[in-house]
């Protein structure tokens, strides 16, 4: 038999759709897309991604997991929950995404320097060091996220922006000196430290 | 008639000298000529946002909410919880909510607020300032402080996706709510209610990340309004309001086109339309100056 | 017989006396409608309005009365007179609704309801009071044929509406299809899991019901008569044969699921392939437990292939075998499916459908097998190999790419294949060649018998037409439970593809309209839709040429041949749409208060201005049923069309004989517009065929026009709606501009 056809043998079984189901925010809700495509049509990144979401639920059930895994679909949500009151089945679709989303990015298996996938991780970076983001550090650190060059080319090409916020009081350049904390920084840390070993504890995943 | 007392829970970009630092000022505005007090929270965290799932995972986001929710019942008791961000009151109401429905998640959270020294009873309720305009004080109060009104200002009044998605506002419509037309009006303004892109995503975080495929989005959003005779946006969203007004002057440069339309805050109209000046409406803070409404706020 | 009095009431209520002359139109029924009586009221279907009738009919001996009011649709129940012959002239709704208003309209809104009052006039004068139908049956038994769940749905339904049934079923048993089911798709609750059948309770109801009658391993070698009288010879196992007269009769003959060695390309046929009844015969055999092949293996993972064989697919995409959707198929296909998840949660469960179909509450149903675990995919499937493993090779429709999948079962959801006995079409021709001398169409037709379901001894056939794609006869779109055979009812999968809800429904539905039918019967009226009807028709023998036209073109073959070639009317089969006396070519088909002559005189009741006047006039013969609705509803909306319009209503477009347009035509009319219902598969022409037959007559009339020296636009036939009522005005307008540019008739003042 081929290589095809035995990756055909193991198609269309449960395996992937459990794993999906314990592992994945909101999976359990993969097995009741009815396929009508109605996410598909009403994403705002439609013509940009890969796979809808109507097809990343069907890729699912038919247990394709690499594929699901390395998609870089579910990177572009922006969130904006057009999916999600339009499903006719009452999916929380936004929220299998992010949760697809984020198991592949614990699995290391989301494709690499996703821009999306690179600011997830510089914001929550910046939100669990004081509690709260910071908006220059986070932005600087955006524009420096593909080397000191590029950055400094991003940063060139968003000057006006910046002077322009700045002139306007809405971006503060002493914030990189220290800029809003939460008191309770440490506190935040344990308890998202807590929180991710709960979470790894119930979903069987290691830290 | 009594203050209205809420607790506030601000969010990062409102903090001074943040992005939406103006938004703010307004907002204070505002609640003073409505007699609502805000009591912000104190030491309240970042909600994550809507790009905190990549790192964050399920729990820890939620705790996140969690512990803002358990500061607000053990400083405020009794008070509900007020955003400002739609992001902030998503997060904060969706954690809300779960908590209150699942006493299993409750414990979850409650394991790991005690690191944070924190409990949380799961009782608080997570509002917008939008919903305390219209539920708690309703059109005429809301009326009641206008001696400017803001006559012959064209307004297309773009609502967004988190204020709007997935809770939206009571009673209106995912895909065309007609609430933020109807504050246009009651403060003496027109609004454009035929304005078709009243409900279409800005890009969100992708503005950082994609920044071609929100460009786009941004660009049909502003030639809309201007389609529709507008002379400015107005908003109930930071993001929105920092991406629309921000990328314009990027899209010209890029795609050579002439955007310049002003990008407000719903509460920089009603601040304007209170006889409050341009400062105090955070009109300083506009990238691309609100002319026409700095004009009558000048008369 | 006493002495006809003719009387004519005039009402000038509901505005029609404030924009038309009163006065003058009773001058007209005096004079040229020749009325004995003429009164007018201002409100005449209030109590002293319809005293004021009643005391002529009872006091002055009046006993043909032509009110002049509303439309005949309206204030039916206050203009009832039944011991006289009644007419309506429609001041109302077709005339003062519809014409625009103002007085530069006055003069042809008047003349418009001066000719209406002349027609109902005209009309009243040729009218005789209905006797019934001097051949009326008293049976009310009702026979169900087949026992499964529509049939004995139907058999209870009747015995506890107080009726006696009597049921024949083919096999040893009662039960049907439903009896071989381990469990049925559910009908209420919460729709989330399958339900017990119900079946073998039914079937003790209805062995013990007092009112039921049941003939097990029989068939009905004989069906003759006519509804109230139907004699039924049913043939039994043992070869002895029973009698049973009775009134009315329900086809319930259900269905055969399609052949499963018809589809080797979906593997039938092949070791581990089984149909749904396959897969109900294995469950029943596990009763709850592990599904276990044929082999005793134990399922672990099971592909339902939906549409197998179905809505022209045929697996292969040829477009053979069946070509139409059998609706319960992928309801049935989810219950199979939960009977593997509930049995073990961990059997890898696929279903592979193109669109799923779940009326109803099935969505909930739907949810639940998804729920449990079940995987829908869309998917094409290319083909299935049985087998120890089975190979389903399929498209994956949703991501577009080709796989196969293992299965230790497939099971294919096939289609329903009705039993509804001989096809009408095939039995014709099959009998003309038989009378035409050919041997081998003898034996043909002694072979076509044997699988007669009713073996009626109609002239047109063994059992009731048959619809699309075989299915027993329904008048689909209005009426679903109606035949083309009067007081034989079709119920049940036989009718049109269904589940056990729907045909339990479709029996109920079936068993009130045989209850109907055998009230009707007894009575003397005609059956649905005219159902309060007493006139039958009757035919003037000694004029008839034998030309057949009547008994062939008859919808409901109600007319038969007697002994010397003339036809014999069959009252009770008869539906009174008049379709034999618009065929009749020599006119010698009436009713009593319907006939050429009761529409002729009302053609010739209008006053054609001559044509330096410019004022057209057009005829327009509306059916009753939709198009005559349509012109009223316009009037009820004040949608105005043209007032040189005069419009008769017909029983149906198939009753309007020919000399009525010729008659027309030759007294100065400038046009002619039939209305009818809509014609072909979807028809929905309440005599079946009569707006058919209408059309295809009219097609043929372009030679008499020319005869007449007129253009053949001078007559057309349309189809309208009941809903139609903008479009008829906007017909109505069209067509006088059309007739105003070819000019008027040249055939006026030679009328």
């Amino acid at each position: 038999m081929s290589d095809m056809n035995t990756q055909a043998v193991a198609r269309y079984r449960n395996n992937f759709l459990k794993e999906v189901e314990e592992r994945v925010e909101d999976g359990h809700w993969v097995r009741m897309c009815m396929q009508c495509g109605v996410c598909a049509g009403s994403c705002p990144l439609g013509p940009h991604w890969e796979h809808s979401p109507q097809k990343i639920f069907m890729m699912i059930r038919a247990g394709k997991r690499e594929e699901v895994l390395t998609s870089d679909a579910m990177w572009m949500c922006t969130s904006c929950y057009n999916c999600i009151v339009r499903c006719p089945r009452k999916l929380p679709i936004t929220h299998i995404m992010h949760g697809l989303a984020h198991y592949s990015h614990r699995l290391g298996l989301a494709p690499k320097g996703q821009p999306t996938r690179e600011i997830a991780k510089l914001f929550w970076d910046s939100l669990v060091k004081t509690g709260r983001v910071n908006e220059l550090k986070f932005s600087l650190a955006m524009y420096f996220k593909d080397g000191f060059g590029q950055g400094i080319k991003n940063a060139m090409a968003m000057q006006g922006v910046g002077l322009g916020l700045v002139k306007a009081g809405r971006l503060n350049p002493m914030e990189i000196l220290g800029g809003h904390a939460c008191k309770d920084k440490g506190g935040i840390q344990k308890m998202i430290a807590k929180a991710q070993e709960i979470e790894n504890r119930k979903k069987g995943l290691t830290a | 008639m009594a203050k209205k007392q809420y607790a506030f829970y601000p969010g990062c970009s409102s903090q001074k000298k943040a992005s939406a630092d103006n938004f703010l000022r307004s907002i204070d505005k505002v609640c003073e000529k409505l007699d609502v007090q805000l009591n912000e929270i104190p030491d309240w965290n970042c909600c994550g946002a809507s790009i905190g799932y990549g790192e964050g995972g399920e729990l820890p986001r939620l705790v996140l909410s969690a512990r803002n929710l358990a500061l607000a019942e053990q400083n405020m008791p009794g008070q509900d919880m007020v955003s400002v961000c739609p992001a902030c009151w998503l997060a904060s109401r969706e954690t809300a909510e779960r908590m209150h429905e699942s006493q299993s998640l409750l414990a979850e959270a409650n394991e790991a607020l005690k690191e944070a020294g924190l409990n949380l009873k799961g009782e608080v309720k997570a509002r917008h300032f939008v919903e305390v305009l219209i539920e708690d004080l309703g059109w005429d109060a809301m009326k009641a402080p206008v001696v400017k009104p803001l006559e012959g200002l064209k307004v297309a009044g773009y609502v967004g996706c988190q204020t709007n998605r997935p809770f939206g506002i009571a009673g209106e419509s995912f895909e065309n709510p007609k609430y933020l037309d109807k504050m246009v009006e009651t403060m003496g303004a027109e609004p454009l209610t035929r304005y078709e892109q009243k409900v279409t995503c800005c890009g969100g975080a992708l503005a950082f990340s994609e920044p071609e495929k929100a460009q786009k989005q941004i660009r049909d959003i502003v030639e809309s309004a201007y389609d529709h005779g507008a002379d400015m946006i107005v908003t109930p969203c930071q993001l929105c309001q920092a991406n629309v007004e921000i990328y314009q002057s990027e899209i010209n440069k890029k795609q050579g086109t002439k955007l310049n339309l002003p990008v407000v805050y719903y509460s920089q109209l009603m601040t304007v339309a209170y006889g409050g000046s341009a400062k105090e409406a955070g009109l300083d803070g506009q990238l691309i100056k609100a002319e026409k409404l700095e004009g009558i706020a000048s008369k | 017989m006493a002495d006809n009095k003719f009387a004519a009431y005039i009402c000038s209520g509901c505005g029609i006396g404030d924009v038309l002359d009163v006065k003058a139109m009773e001058k007209i029924a005096t004079k040229e409608g020749k009325m004995q009586v003429v009164r007018s009221h201002p409100f005449l279907c209030n109590e002293e309005g319809v005293q004021l009738i009643r005391d002529d009919i009872e006091k002055e001996g009046v006993t043909h009365v032509c009110i002049a009011a509303c439309s005949r649709r309206a204030k039916a129940e206050a203009f009832y007179f039944p011991t006289v012959a009644l007419s309506r002239a429609n001041l109302r709704e077709g005339v003062i609704w519809v014409v625009a208003e103002g007085s530069d309209h006055d003069e042809v809104r008047q003349e418009m309801a001066e000719d209406y009052v002349c027609m109902g006039c005209a009309e009243v004068k040729k009218m005789k009071l209905p006797a019934g139908n001097p051949n009326r049956a008293e049976n009310k038994r009702i026979l169900v044929v087949g026992g499964g769940m529509s049939g004995m749905t139907a058999a209870l339904e009747i015995a506890e509406t107080g009726y006696e049934a009597v049921l024949v079923e083919k096999t040893a048993a009662l039960g049907g299809m439903a009896a071989k089911l381990l469990k049925r798709v559910p009908f209420n609750g919460a729709y989330a899991e399958a339900q017990p059948t119900g079946a073998a309770e039914l079937a003790a109801r209805v062995s013990a019901h007092p009112k039921i009658k049941v003939h097990l391993s029989s068939t009905v070698a004989e069906t003759a008569g006519a509804p109230g009288r139907f004699q039924v010879k049913i043939a039994q196992e043992s070869g002895n044969v029973a009698e049973e007269a009775v009134g009315a009769i329900v086809q319930a003959t259900g269905f055969t699921p399609y052949d499963l060695a018809k589809l080797p390309e979906l593997g039938g046929g092949q070791a581990n392939v089984v149909d749904q009844a396959g897969l109900e015969a294995l469950a029943m055999a596990a009763n709850g437990g592990a599904i276990k092949r044929a082999d005793g293996k134990e399922v672990k993972s099971v592909v339902f292939v939906q549409c197998a064989g179905q809505r022209g697919s045929g697996g292969n995409g040829s477009g053979q075998h069946l070509e139409y959707c059998s609706g319960h198929c992928c309801g049935t296909s989810i219950k199979q499916a939960m009977y593997f998840k509930d049995a073990n949660p961990e059997v890898d469960t696929v279903v592979m459908y193109q669109d799923l179909r779940v009326p109803g509450m099935g969505e909930d149903f739907y949810r639940s097998a998804q729920n449990k675990g079940v995987i829908f995919t869309k998917a094409k499937v290319d083909g299935v190999t049985g087998g120890d493993t089975c190979q389903v090779r399929m498209k994956d429709l949703i991501l577009d790419e080709e796989a196969t999948v293992d299965a230790d079962l497939v099971v294919l959801a096939t289609g329903q294949v009705p039993n509804a006995g001989v096809n009408l079409d095939q039995w014709t021709e099959v009998v003309t060649a038989a009378e035409g001398g050919s041997e081998e169409a003898k034996v043909q037709k002694i072979e076509l018998q044997k699988g007669s379901v009713l073996n009626l001894s109609y002239r047109q056939g063994p059992d009731m037409p048959q619809f699309k794609y075989g299915f027993a006869d329904s008048h689909f779109i209005c009426f679903p439970y109606e035949t083309r055979r009067t007081a034989i009812y079709a119920a049940g999968p036989v009718r049109r593809p269904m589940d056990m809800f729907q045909a339990i429904e479709d029996a109920t539905g079936a068993a009130l309209k045989a209850i109907q039918a055998v009230e009707n019967a007894a009575a003397g009226r005609a059956a649905h839709p005219r159902a309060w009807d007493l006139s039958f028709p009757q035919a003037r023998l000694e004029g008839c040429t034998q030309c057949k036209r009547c008994t062939v073109e008859c919808p409901f073959g109600a007319i038969d041949e007697d002994e010397r070639r003339f036809p014999l009317f069959n009252e009770s089969r008869c539906r009174r749409c008049g379709t034999c006396m618009g065929a009749c070519p020599v006119r010698v088909i009436s009713f009593e208060n319907y006939s050429v002559d009761t529409v002729g005189s009302q053609v010739k009741a209008v006053n054609v201005p001559d044509e330096f006047e410019e004022k057209p006039r057009i005829l327009i013969l509306a059916c009753e049923n939709d198009a005559y609705p349509a012109l009223d509803m316009a009037g009820i909306q004040r949608i105005t069309y043209s007032a040189f319009v005069r419009a008769i209503p017909v029983r149906c477009l198939g009753s309007v004989n020919t000399i009525w347009i010729t008659d027309a035509l030759n007294s100065g009319y400038d046009g002619v517009m039939m209305m009818g219902c809509k014609k072909g598969d979807d028809y929905q022409c309440h005599f079946v065929k009569g707006s058919e037959l209408a059309h295809y007559r009219m097609s043929k009339i372009g030679d008499t026009l020319k005869q007449l020296g007129l253009e053949t636009e001078r007559v057309v036939t349309h189809e309208v709606a009941i809903t139609d009522n903008a479009r008829v005005a906007q017909m109505i307008n069209d067509y006088v501009a059309q007739i105003n540019e070819i000019g008027l008739s040249p055939m006026k003042g030679f009328g």
